[in-house]
C-alpha cells in the first residue's frame, strides 16, 4: 500500500480528542512548587525600591528571586539568534535583555521578581504582598516616532532608538532612475500592524534539576528545544549542555510564538537549582499578551512604477520596524532577510530597492509569527498591484498576468533569480490565478457587483498572487546573513530487532501531526505499515539534535533528513541481503518491504533483514552489526510555495462592518503527502491572513499600556466570523529535495491578508479609490474611509 | 488567574440568602451565575469575604403568565429566556436579546437577575427591560419593593439595590395586541458586548405609532430610554422617512462613550443606524 | 474555610474538601488528574475549559468547583466508552477538525451540548454553537464538518449524544 499522497487520519488524534494529550501544564512532578512573575505596570520606569519581605514571609512562600539577585548570579540576558549589521557594517545594537530587571523597566510585562509557593494561589496572594516604587517615565511605542530626535531613549547604547539600519537591492540611484521616469507610480503608506500570535496553549515551563545526577530538566511548550537548550545552556546560564535535557511535549500551537528563548525557561531552571525542588510556571492569557513575542508591526511607504502597458518598471520600499523593548531571538531576521528578500514577489520587476530601519519601543517583543517578513512584503506588493490597477484603469488580474515570471521548473531550466538575493526554485504562476478565476466565476461575479451597486449594495472582491519562501534554509547563506546557528535538520531511523521503526526527527510537532505525515513517507520508502513506525520528537534526550519547527521547513528539511537516513538503512540492508540470498548487492530490488533477486522469486523481508542486523550470526564479513543510522540534512535552496488567493466581501454602507463572503485560495505547495493535513494548514493559516485584514491588532495608547491586553479588546476570528474556504491545489514539486516537497504551513496567512483588503478598496470604490484602509478594518475605520473622517 | 479567598454559603431559599447575605462584618456578594462575578473575581477587582450562592433556589427560576404580566424569576438563565414560548409570542425582544448574550456557555449559566445587578453599561438586558416598561422586584430582610426599570439602573455599574437586599422578579407588562418589539445589537468584536444596543416597541394601530419605546444599551455609561425618538414617532404614520426622521434624534445630549472600537461621533452614528433598523424592524 | 463538595465526574462520585475560590477547572486538572479540560484565558472567552454540568455546557474556570456540589459533571474523558471513541470525538478524527488539540477537548463538549438541544444543526448554526470557543489552528473549517459527521453518525446509529 502507498501512504503519500493520502489522506491518512492522524495519528495523533486519539490522544488529543480523549483528552490525554500531556501538555507541559499537564505535568505534575514531586514536590512541585508554583511560580508567579511580578510584572511592571509600566512601559517605562524606574524602580526605586522593592520590598519582599511581607510577601517572603507569607506561609507557603518558599523563595522570592529579583533583578538583583539575578544580576549578582552573574546571569546573562537572553540573546539575539541573528546578527543584522548597519549599513555601514557596524554591529547592530544588542542591549541586553535580564531575566529580571533590577533598575529600568522597558516594557509593560517587564519580568521584575518570581515568587515561587507551595501552590499558585499562595504565589499569587504573596504577589499582593510586594511593595514597588516606580519612578514612571515617558515611553515610545510607534517605531516611527521613535526615531525622531527627543524621542523617549529605550536603551542607553541605542541612539535614536536605531538597533540597525539595512538594504537590499539594485542601487538606490537607479531604483529611483526608474522610479522618476515610471509612466505611472502607485505609492502607498501602509500598516502592518503589530500582531499578538495567541497559540491557544499558554506557555509553560518546569524546571527541575536532580542534584542525585546533578542533571536539569526543563519541560517547556517549544517549537525547537534543542534551540532552547543551546541558547539557554551557552548564553544565559552557563551550564553544561550534556546535563540539561529540554522536552517540548505535546504543545498546543506556536505560530512561531515559541520558537523563542524566553526568560521564563531560564528562571525555572536556575531556581529551582536555587530552592532544590522542580518549578513550575504558567503563562496566564493576559501575560500572553503582554510577553509573548509579537509579530510584524511594520509602518513603510511602498511605490512601485508601471510602464504604459501596465508592466512594472521598478519598486521602492522604506519600512520602519518595530523591534519592542528588546531582541527576541530570531526578531533581526523578520523585516530584513525574510522580508526584503520577497519583495520580487511572482513579478518581473527589474529594479527593486529596500530600505529597513529596526527601532526599540517602549512595548513587548516583536520576533516571527507564521508568515514571519514574508506576509509583510506581500501585503504591500499585493495592496500595490490592486491599487495601481484601480488607478490605471485596469483589471487587477490582468495586470498581474502581464508581470508574472513566465514557468520555470528549476531541473530543465534554470531557477529565478530575483533582484533581491533569492534564486527561486521552480514556479508556474498563471495556472494558479486562472484557477482562482474560474473557482470564483470572475465575469458573473463583475455582473453581480454591478448589479448590487445598483441597490446601495457594496461588493468587493480582491486579489492576491503571492510568493514565499520556506523550508528555512542553507547554514551557510543563513550564516552569511547573521544567522547564529545552522537551519539543517537531524534524523535518526532505528529499526528495532523486529522491523518495527522509531525515527527521531529534530522537528517538532506542534499541530501540524508529524507522526502522521512522517511516518507515512517511511512507510513508503521502506514499505512497511505505517502502524509498525513511531515517530519521536521533543526530547532532547532522545533525539540527537534539532532546529525545530518553524518557517514551514518540517517536511522539506526534517523530512528530507528522515529520507537520508532511510537511504542508509536501505543500503546497508541490500548489504545485509545480498549476503542472505547470495546474491549481488546490483542484482537486489527492493519493494513492497522485501529485497528481491532480480528475475527470481527468490526475497527476503525487511523484517528479516533487522533481525540478522542485530542477531549476526551469518552476516556479512567485516559489517557492523546494527541497522541504526542518523543524518543532517542541509537544504540546498529555500523552497517557493506560491498561489492565489481571493476574497469576496459585503461592507454594510451604514455602520462599515465587512463581512467576507467568499475565500478562494488555490495554493502550490509542491508535492503534498498528506492531502487533508495540507488542506488544514492552509485553513489554519487562513483564518490567521484574514484575522489580520479584518479584527486584529495589538495596540497600545501613548503611555505604552496594552489596550488590547485580553480576548476582551483583541478580536480573534471566532467561527462565526469565518465562512467556510473554498481551496483547490496546483503541484509544482520542488527540484531540490527528494520529496519534492515545498511548505504549506504559512502558506494562507501569507496570501490572504491583502486579498481581503483589497476586496474592501473594490467594495468602496463608489467611494473613490480609498487607499489609506487600515488594518483591523474595524467597522469603525472602514466607515471613516468611506466617508473620509 | 485565582480569586482571593472568600467563604461561600448556598441558600436554599430566598429567606436564607437574606439571612446569609445580612451577616454583620462580612462583605458578602450574591453569587448568581456568576458570569460577571467570577471573572471579576479572577482578576481580582472585587475581593468580598464571602459569597451566597443563589442560583439553586428552586422559587427564583421560573417564567410564568400571572395576568397582564409575564414575571421572570431572577435566576432565569439568559437559555430560559431565549427558549421561553411564552415571552417569543409576546415580546419577542426578550428571547431575541437573550440569543445574543455572550455564547451558548454564559447564555446556559448567566441569570438576568445577575446581569441587571451588575449593569455593565454594554450588557443587553438593561436597555431592554427599559423599553419593556418592566419592573424590578427587589426582596431584602425589611421586606419587598417593586421599582420601575427606569428607576432601577441609576448609573455606570449602579442600581437601586441596597445592601443585604436581592432582585428577586422581572415583571414584564403583556404589550396590547398589534405591538411589536425587537432588539438589535451591533457588537464590539471581541468581547462581542453591545458597542450599541437598540430596544424597540411599537404598536402600530390605524396607521399611526403609538407605545413607541426605544432604548440604548452601550451607547453611554448607562442605559437610557431615548425620548426624543421616541417623540418624533408618536402618532406618526410607519413610513420609512418617518421612521429615519425619528432615528435621526438618537442619542441626542447624552454623553456618548468613546472607546477603541468606536469614537464618540461614530458610536452616535450607529445610535442612530441601529434605531432605524430596529423601528424598521417594529413599525417598517 | 473549606467547604465539602460531592460531584459525580463521568459516572464517578466523588467527595472532596475545596477552597471556595477554587474554580472547577483547576479542582478536575489538579486534585482529579483530569487534565483534558484546558485553561486558554483568563477572561471567560475561550472555551477550552469546557465540560458538561448536568448535560450543559459550562466554562469551567468560570465555575466554582463549590457550585457543581450535587451535580453530575463530565468532562471529554468521560465520552469514549470501553475503548471506543465517542462520534462527536470520531468526527474530529475523521474530518480532521484538530491540529495542536489543545481546544479540542472545549469543542467536543460545546459540540456536544448542540448535537443534544439540535441534532441535525446547519453549518450556520454550528459556528454560532462556537461562538464562546476559540481555535486558533483548523480556521474552524474542518470543525464544522467534523460536527456535521458526528451528527450524521449519531443519526444512523440513532444514538443519544450522552
Ligand atoms: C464571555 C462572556 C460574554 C458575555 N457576553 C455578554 C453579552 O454579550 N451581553 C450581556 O449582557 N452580558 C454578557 N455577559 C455577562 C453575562 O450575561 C452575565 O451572566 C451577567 O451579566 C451576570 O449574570 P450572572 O447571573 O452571571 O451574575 P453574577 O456574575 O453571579 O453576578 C453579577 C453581579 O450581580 C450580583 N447579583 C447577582 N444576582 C443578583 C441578585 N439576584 N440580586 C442582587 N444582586 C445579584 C452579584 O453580586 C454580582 O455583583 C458575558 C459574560 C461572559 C463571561
Ligand atoms: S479557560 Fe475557560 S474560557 Fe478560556
Ligand atoms: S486545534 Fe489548536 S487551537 Fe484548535
Amino acid at each position: 500500500m502507498t501512504y503519500i499522497g493520502q489522506s491518512v487520519k492522524r495519528v495523533e488524534d486519539k490522544r488529543f480528542t480523549t483528552g490525554k494529550g500531556k501538555y507541559t501544564d499537564d505535568i505534575k512532578l514531586v514536590g512541585m512548587t508554583h511560580a508567579h512573575i511580578v510584572r511592571s505596570p509600566y512601559a517605562h520606569a524606574i524602580i526605586k525600591s522593592i520590598d519582599i519581605d511581607t510577601a517572603l514571609a507569607h506561609p507557603g512562600v518558599v523563595a522570592i528571586f529579583t533583578g538583583k539577585d539575578i544580576a549578582a548570579a552573574g546571569i546573562n540576558g537572553v540573546p539575539a539568534g541573528w546578527q543584522v549589521n548597519f549599513k555601514d557594517g557596524t554591529t547592530m545594537k544588542e542591549p541586553p535583555h535580564p531575566l529580571l530587571v533590577a533598575d529600568r523597566v522597558k516594557h509593560v510585562g517587564d519580568g521584575i521578581a518570581v515568587i515561587i509557593a507551595e501552590d499558585l494561589a499562595t504565589a499569587r496572594d504573596a504577589a499582593d504582598l510586594i511593595e514597588i516604587d516606580y519612578e514612571v517615565l515617558p515611553a515610545v511605542t510607534n517605531p516611527a516616532e521613535a526615531v525622531k530626535a527627543g524621542a523617549p531613549q529605550v536603551h542607553d547604547n541605542a541612539p535614536n532608538n536605531i538597533c540597525f539600519d539595512w538594504e537590499l537591492g539594485n542601487p538606490k540611484a537607479e531604483v529611483d532612475a526608474a522610479i522618476a521616469a515610471s509612466h505611472h507610480v502607485t505609492r502607498l503608506d501602509l500598516v502592518n500592524q503589530r500582531m499578538a500570535p495567541n497559540a491557544i496553549e499558554p506557555r509553560s515551563a518546569i524546571g527541575h534539576y536532580d542534584d542525585s545526577k546533578d542533571k536539569f530538566t526543563l519541560y517547556t511548550t517549544s517549537q525547537n528545544p534543542h534551540l532552547t537548550r543551546l541558547l539557554m545552556c551557552a548564553f544565559v546560564l552557563g551550564i553544561p549542555e550534556h546535563k540539561v535535557q529540554v522536552i517540548a511535549p505535546d504543545v498546543g500551537g506556536g505560530f512561531g510564538s515559541k520558537i523563542f528563548h524566553y526568560i521564563e525557561e531560564a528562571l525555572v531552571i536556575w531556581a529551582s537549582k536555587q530552592i532544590g525542588r522542580p518549578i513550575k510556571w504558567t503563562s496566564t492569557r493576559s501575560e500572553a499578551f503582554l510577553t509573548d513575542a509579537h509579530g510584524r508591526d511594520h509602518v513603510t511607504t511602498a511605490e512601485m512604477g508601471f510602464d504604459k502597458e501596465g508592466k512594472v518598471t521598478a519598486l521602492r520600499v522604506s519600512t520602519f520596524a518595530n523591534l519592542g523593548a528588546y531582541i527576541s531571538t530570531f526578531a533581526p531576521a523578520v523585516p530584513t532577510y525574510l522580508h526584503g528578500t520577497l519583495l520580487q514577489g511572482l513579478y518581473t520587476t527589474p529594479k527593486i530597492h529596500v530600505d529597513v530601519t529596526a527601532v526599540f519601543t517602549h512595548t513587548n517583543a516583536v520576533d516571527a509569527y507564521r508568515g514571519a517578513g514574508r506576509p509583510e512584503a506581500t501585503y504591500l506588493l499585493e495592496r500595490l498591484m490592486d491599487t495601481a490597477a484601480l488607478e490605471m484603469g485596469m483589471d487587477p488580474a490582468e495586470l498581474r498576468f502581464k508581470n508574472f515570471i513566465p514557468a520555470f521548473d528549476g531541473v530543465t531550466q534554470p531557477g529565478y533569480q530575483t533582484q533581491v538575493a533569492l534564486q527561486y526554485d521552480s514556479g508556474n504562476y498563471e495556472p494558479v490565478l486562472e484557477r482562482g478565476l474560474e473557482m470564483v466565476g470572475y465575469e458573473n461575479f463583475r455582473k453581480e457587483q454591478a448589479e448590487a451597486r445598483k441597490n446601495g449594495k457594496l461588493l468587493g472582491i480582491g486579489f492576491s498572487t503571492y510568493i514565499e519562501a520556506c523550508g528555512i534554509a542553507p547554514s551557510a547563506v543563513v550564516g552569511a546573513l547573521g544567522a547564529r546557528a545552522g537551519l539543517y535538520e537531524s534524523a535518526q531511523v532505528r529499526v528495532q530487532p523486529t522491523g518495527k521503526v522509531s525515527v527521531f526527527t529534530g522537528s517538532h510537532s506542534h499541530g501540524q501531526g508529524h507522526e502522521t505525515t512522517f511516518a507515512q513517507v517511511v512507510a513508503d520508502r521502506l514499505g512497511i505499515a505505517m502502524e509498525d513506525i513511531d515517530i519521536v520528537h521533543g526530547d532532547s534526550d532522545s533525539v540527537a539534535f534539532g532546529m525545530g519547527t518553524y518557517g514551514s521547513r518540517s517536511l522539506a528539511v526534517g523530512g528530507s533528513a528522515i529520507v537520508k537516513s532511510i537511504d542508509k538503512v536501505l543500503e546497508k540492508g541490500a548489504k545485509i541481503a545480498a549476503h542472505k540470498l547470495e546474491a549481488a548487492e546490483e542484482d537486489l530490488e527492493y519493494a513492497g518491504g522485501r529485497w528481491t533477486v532480480k528475475g527470481t522469486d527468490k526475497s527476503i523481508g525487511f523484517g528479516d533483514i533487522a533481525l540478522t542486523a542485530y542477531v549476526p550470526h551469518d552476516y556479512p564479513a567485516g559489517l557492523e552489526p546494527g541497522l541504526d543510522f542518523s543524518s543532517f540534512y542541509d537544504p540546498a535552496n529555500f523552497t517557493y510555495p506560491f498561489g492565489c488567493h481571493i476574497a469576496i466581501v459585503e461592507v454594510d454602507a451604514d455602520t462599515g462592518k465587512v463581512t467576507l463572503k467568499r475565500f478562494i485560495a488555490v495554493d502550490d505547495v509542491g508535492n503534498v503527502i498528506n492531502p487533508m493535513i495540507v488542506d488544514g494548514q492552509i485553513h489554519g493559516g487562513l483564518a490567521q491572513g484574514i484575522g489580520q485584514a479584518m479584527l486584529e491588532g495589538v495596540a497600545y495608547d501613548a503611555e505604552g499600556q496594552l489596550m488590547t491586553g485580553s480576548f476582551m479588546d483583541y478580536a480573534m476570528p471566532r467561527a462565526d466570523d469565518l465562512p467556510s474556504f473554498e481551496i483547490d491545489r496546483k503541484v509544482t514539486p520542488c527540484p531540490h529535495n527528494p520529496l519534492g516537497v515545498k511548505g504549506a504551513g504559512e502558506a494562507g496567512c501569507i496570501g490572504s491578508t491583502p486579498a481581503v483588503v483589497n476586496a474592501v478598496m473594490d467594495a468602496l470604490t463608489p467611494f473613490g479609490i480609498i487607499k489609506n484602509l487600515e488594518m483591523p478594518m474595524t467597522p469603525q475605520r472602514v466607515w471613516r474611509a468611506m466617508h473620509q473622517k | 488567574m485565582i480569586p482571593a479567598n472568600f467563604e461561600y454559603h448556598r441558600a436554599g431559599s430566598v429567606d436564607e440568602a437574606l439571612s446569609l447575605l445580612a451577616q454583620p462584618d462580612v462583605y458578602t456578594k450574591v453569587l448568581s451565575g456568576g458570569h460577571s462575578l467570577i471573572p471579576a473575581l479572577k482578576l481580582r477587582l472585587s475581593q468580598p469575604g464571602a459569597l451566597v450562592d443563589i442560583a439553586r433556589i428552586a422559587e427564583l427560576r421560573y417564567i410564568r403568565q400571572d395576568g397582564n404580566y409575564i414575571l421572570i424569576g431572577s435566576t432565569s438563565t439568559h437559555k430560559d429566556i431565549a427558549n421561553s414560548a411564552l415571552l417569543a409570542q409576546h415580546i419577542a425582544m426578550l428571547p431575541e436579546a437573550a440569543g445574543l448574550i455572550g455564547d451558548p456557555q454564559v447564555r446556559n449559566v448567566g441569570t438576568i437577575g445577575g446581569s441587571i445587578a451588575h449593569a455593565d453599561p454594554a450588557a443587553d438586558w438593561p436597555g431592554v427591560l427599559l423599553a419593556a416598561d418592566a419592573e424590578i422586584v427587589l426582596r431584602s430582610q425589611a421586606g419587598s419593593r417593586t421599582l420601575a426599570a427606569q428607576d432601577f439602573f441609576l448609573g455606570f455599574y449602579s442600581t437601586a439595590l441596597q445592601e443585604g437586599e436581592i432582585v428577586t422578579e422581572i415583571r414584564v407588562p403583556i404589550p396590547a395586541a398589534g405591538t411589536k418589539s425587537t432588539y438589535q445589537k451591533f457588537m464590539q468584536p471581541a468581547s462581542r458586548f453591545a458597542i450599541v444596543g437598540c430596544a424597540a416597541v411599537v404598536q402600530v394601530s390605524n396607521g399611526t405609532c403609538s407605545k413607541v419605546r426605544v432604548a440604548f444599551n452601550g451607547v453611554a455609561d448607562a442605559c437610557f430610554r431615548d425620548v426624543n425618538v421616541e417623540n418624533a414617532l408618536a402618532g406618526k404614520a410607519p413610513t420609512a422617512e418617518n421612521i429615519a426622521a425619528a432615528a435621526a434624534q438618537a442619542a441626542q445630549g447624552v454623553s456618548i462613550l468613546s472607546d477603541h472600537y468606536a469614537a464618540e461621533d461614530y458610536r452616535k452614528h450607529l445610535a442612530e443606524v441601529y434605531a432605524k433598523r430596529a423601528l424598521t424592524v417594529v413599525a417598517g | 474555610m473549606s467547604v465539602k463538595i460531592s460531584v459525580s465526574i463521568n459516572g464517578k462520585k466523588y467527595t472532596s474538601e475545596v477552597e471556595p475560590r477554587q474554580l472547577l477547572v483547576y479542582h478536575l486538572r489538579e486534585a482529579l488528574g483530569l487534565t483534558g479540560s484546558h485553561v486558554g484565558c483568563d477572561t471567560s472567552s475561550c472555551g477550552a475549559c469546557t465540560v458538561l454540568v448536568d448535560g450543559q455546557a459550562v466554562k469551567s474556570c468560570t465555575t466554582l468547583a463549590a457550585q457543581v456540589d450535587g451535580c453530575n459533571v463530565i468532562t471529554v474523558e468521560g465520552l469514549a466508552k470501553n475503548g471506543s471513541l465517542h462520534p462527536i470525538q470520531e468526527g474530529f478524527k475523521e474530518e480532521h477538525g484538530l491540529q495542536c488539540g489543545f481546544c479540542t477537548p472545549g469543542m467536543i463538549m460545546a459540540a456536544a451540548d448542540l448535537l443534544q438541544n439540535n441534532p441535525d444543526p446547519s453549518e450556520t448554526e454550528i459556528r454560532h454553537a462556537l461562538e464562546g470557543n476559540f481555535c486558533r489552528c483548523t480556521g474552524y473549517h474542518n470543525i464544522v464538518r467534523s460536527i456535521q459527521w458526528a451528527a450524521n453518525k449519531l443519526k444512523e446509529t440513532n444514538a443519544a449524544v450522552l
